[in-house]
């Protein structure tokens, strides 16, 4: 039922047409795409340890990732970026990492 | 079984375009900020989204994160239909550093590791050289729904348009494997995509089948969703289609399949999506001592998609009640609707069935019995009489939630 060999050109086109999806012809080449993906130049509002959020946490993840995320409590927080860290391998010292945990915790926080 | 296509109403339509969330439509006059934004209602954060159209081969989207890009499915697009448009079947990335352009003369897909001889195939050699198959299946992130789960966890702040359902084209995995020869003594099949690791000793983005599942038949290699070359944003120009499992296998730009003679050690294998082994994944926040295992199957479920939470219906009158379900790792058995509070259920007809892996509408009418707050619950069963749970589903990764899903209505 599932899995089913594709038919000849013509019946295949009457078979899929009647399965619901849209298609002409049965695909025989493909087209090299050529695309723009957007940049996000959003940053973190400023505040105590924003200097530091904005110069570790935007390697590899826009703001709104990190925006986007629930209040957390601060052992929360910790973790994540502890995880960032031994997981994704983010360059980010101690002393960093400190106050970034503080800036989420106080921007983002849950007691 | 009715075979019948469920059509939108022009009157539940009109239900559909109010309030917020539907005004990308731009059909009605809607405020203007909920033409680009989407508002989810969830305490505990931020719930509004903006709705983009910025990113290539891509219509009106949920921003969910910019880069790399997390762009969901606007809930309204799953009442036109179970094919998820390629325009709006929703987009996740783990890594921002996939490629915008590819030449498709020059794309190479190897096969490598315990085989009799390393293949390196051409576009050409699988659009031409292999027997083809078709499949719908829905792909469904494996963190869906996060954003509903209580208390809240962190991870990508999926509502529930992280699923898109498509008619796959491609070959079998299989064909391929058996081509270049699996070498006795394999045990698992590697794939990766183009998309790198931004720092160095940071893991490659993998996953990883055992040898029998991945020569089942059913795992395939596509070229075409829809009938038309995948997105860039999808995985152009292969993907790795598992019908039944989490997307997160469903490798997108898949260049490199490895074979290999002993278990898989990479960190999305052994580190990652991971979720407890307990009834339905579920554990008490706080709770330790269960054992972690990889996500796999996804999960039945089902949702109500011609009615929001805070419409208004008509008391003692019947109201043409419509939605999709899928049944996860099998077909769809059965969907049933509650009224009060799932004290007890009425069997809702299904409509065509498009391939067991794939979206099934489901139609009803449901009488509301009095004016003021009102709920519909609807549920799904699969057809190894899965069925999804009553109790809110939570883990400390918010993975799998598939807790039947309740429209809160207003009846007058
Ligand atoms: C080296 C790359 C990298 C850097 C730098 C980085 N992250 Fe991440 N982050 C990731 C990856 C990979 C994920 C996994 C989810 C995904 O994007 O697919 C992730 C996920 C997250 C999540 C979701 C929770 C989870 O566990 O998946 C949060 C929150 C987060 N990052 C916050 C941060 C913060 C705060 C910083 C700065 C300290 C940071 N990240 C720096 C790579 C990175």
């Amino acid at each position: 039922m599932m899995l089913r060999p594709l038919l000849p050109a013509p019946v295949l086109v009457s078979a899929i047409l009647l399965s619901g999806a849209s298609l002409g012809s049965p695909i025989t080449t493909l087209k090299s795409p050529r695309v723009e993906i957007p940049a996000s130049d959003l940053v973190f509002p400023s505040g105590p340890g924003s200097e530091q959020i904005n110069g570790n946490c935007l390697t590899c993840h826009s703001a709104d990732h990190v925006l986007n995320q629930p209040s957390l409590s601060k052992e929360a927080w910790e973790e994540v970026v502890a995880k960032m860290i031994r997981a994704y391998k983010a360059p980010v010292n101690a002393d960093d990492a400190e106050k970034i945990v503080e800036y989420l915790a106080t921007t983002k926080g849950r007691p | 079984m009715d075979r019948q296509k469920f059509v939108p109403h022009p009157m539940t339509r009109r239900n559909l375009l109010r309030g917020a969330g539907a005004g990308s439509l731009g059909l009605m006059p809607v405020p203007a900020w909920a033409r680009t934004m989407v508002d989810f209602h969830v305490p505990g954060g931020p719930s509004t989204r903006p709705i983009t159209t910025a990113y290539p081969q891509k219509g009106p989207m949920v921003l969910q994160r910019s880069s790399p890009p997390w762009l969901e499915t606007p809930f309204e697009v799953f009442d036109k239909g179970v094919f998820t448009p390629n325009d709006q079947h929703y987009v996740s990335w783990h890594w921002a550093t996939f490629p915008s352009e590819i030449d498709v003369d020059a794309f190479r897909l190897t096969v490598r590791g315990h085989v009799n001889q390393t293949l390196s195939l051409s576009l050409n050699d699988i659009l031409r050289g292999l027997p083809r198959v078709e499949l719908a299946a829905v792909s469904q992130c494996a963190g869906a729904s996060r954003l509903y789960v209580q208390p809240r966890v962190a991870g990508a702040q999926w509502a529930n348009g992280s699923m898109s359902n498509a008619l796959w084209t491609g070959v079998r995995l299989r064909d391929v494997l058996d081509r270049a020869g699996v070498k006795p003594g394999a045990r698992v099949v590697r794939f990766g995509g183009l998309d790198e690791a931004v720092m160095p000793g940071a893991p490659k983005f993998l996953k990883s089948l055992d040898l029998d599942h991945a020569r089942d038949g059913e795992v395939m290699i596509a070229f075409a969703m829809n009938g038309e070359q995948l997105p860039l944003l999808n995985g152009f120009p292969l993907k790795l289609v598992v019908p039944g499992w989490c997307a997160v296998y469903w490798i997108k730009m898949l260049n490199d399949i490895e074979v290999l003679d002993k278990p898989d050690d990479n960190y999305w294998t052994t580190t990652g999506y991971r979720m407890p082994d307990t009834p339905h994944g579920t554990v008490k926040p706080g709770q330790t001592g269960y054992k972690l295992v990889p996500v796999t199957r996804i999960l039945p479920r089902s949702f109500v998609t011609n009615i929001k939470s805070g419409d208004t219906v008509k008391a003692g009158a019947p109201t043409a009640t419509r939605g999709i379900s899928f049944g996860g790792d099998c077909g769809v058995a059965r969907v049933d609707l509650s009224i009060d509070g799932g004290q007890s259920w009425r069997p809702a007809r299904l409509g065509d069935d498009e391939g067991k892996y794939g979206f099934r509408q489901w139609q009803t009418e449901v009488t509301v019995p009095s004016s003021g707050p009102q709920s519909i619950m609807v549920r799904c069963t699969n057809t190894n009489n899965e069925t999804q749970p009553t109790f809110p589903v939570w883990n400390p990764a918010g993975y799998m939630f598939n807790t039947i899903e309740t429209t809160h209505v207003i009846a007058a």
